[in-house]
């Protein structure tokens, strides 16, 4: 059953991401992004991480993304024509191919450690409390320096954004 | 079949390869920013699927930081695409060539 399921995300990932780069009309390419991006969500779930699963949704497929869908319909972009050199494209999947192998052999070559020492079932991995608890002792440091990125962030979108600066 | 973690590993190399290769053969600044996210989401994946396999929830919890980081990221980079829209009219990276030597 699992593996089923496994097959069938992983191949409607690959497909939707594929249409993510091949689309001519960008609005196209990122609604393809969001399916990726819930099928992920879905893979999630089968790997036992229901949390993330959430974050994935409520974040990157609800904000994240419709930040792209704001910025592309407030720009109001034609489909831009691409003089996109053949010989440019035929390089541009060759390295992607030669990343894709070279991926394959460090995979069979190196050996991955079995599980050591954390035992944890796969209900307690994902939960909600087990996160909850490292986040806010192990990773306090790290949680609370991220809030400050993405305070930087919002600055700099701000200042980046505005119309009429006097130089 | 048995789904063991080097399927994920796999899935997850592919996903990359395929954003390596949205970056390198679009020209639409918006479309190789998508490319970037799914990037991002590949290793997400790797992450995920490391702490299934040592049971520890480390992984997981690096998967919110890079949320939290993409989420940063997204915002000042379509600010800045906005900005090169109204300065130049096009989101072309070949037209945008302001820092190339």
């Amino acid at each position: 059953m699992e593996t089923a399921f496994f097959l069938l995300f992983s191949a409607l990932t690959i497909f939707c991401a594929l249409m993510v780069i091949l689309q001519k009309n960008p609005l196209a390419s990122v609604l393809f992004l969001v399916m990726t991006l819930f099928w992920l969500a879905a893979l999630f779930v089968l790997l036992s991480a229901p949390f993330i699963a959430a974050i994935q949704v409520i974040i990157y497929a609800g904000a994240i993304m419709v930040l792209f869908l704001f910025v592309l319909m407030l720009l109001n972009l034609k489909a831009i024509e691409e003089g996109v050199k053949p010989a440019l494209k035929v390089t541009g999947v060759a390295v992607a191919l030669i990343l894709l192998v070279v991926a394959a052999v460090v995979l069979r070559s190196v050996p991955i450690p079995a599980n050591t020492g954390f035992s944890r079932s796969a209900a307690e991995l994902g939960s909600v409390e087990s996160i909850g608890q490292m986040l806010f002792s192990v990773y306090l440091l790290p949680f609370e320096i991220a809030s400050f990125l993405l305070l930087a962030g919002i600055i700099g979108a701000i200042v980046l954004a505005k119309k009429d600066r006097k130089p | 079949m048995v789904v063991s973690l080097n399927h994920y590993l796999v899935l997850s190399a592919i996903l990359f390869s395929i954003g390596v290769a949205g970056v390198l053969t679009r020209k639409n600044a918006i479309i190789i920013f998508a490319s970037i996210e799914l990037m991002m989401n590949a290793v997400n994946l790797a992450f995920v699927a490391f702490a299934r396999h040592w049971g520890d929830p480390g992984g997981q919890i690096f998967v919110f930081f890079v949320v939290a980081v993409a989420a940063a990221e997204v915002a000042v980079g379509l600010a800045i695409i906005v900005v090169l829209f109204r300065q130049k009219e096009t989101v072309n990276i070949d037209r945008v060539n302001l820092m190339k030597w």
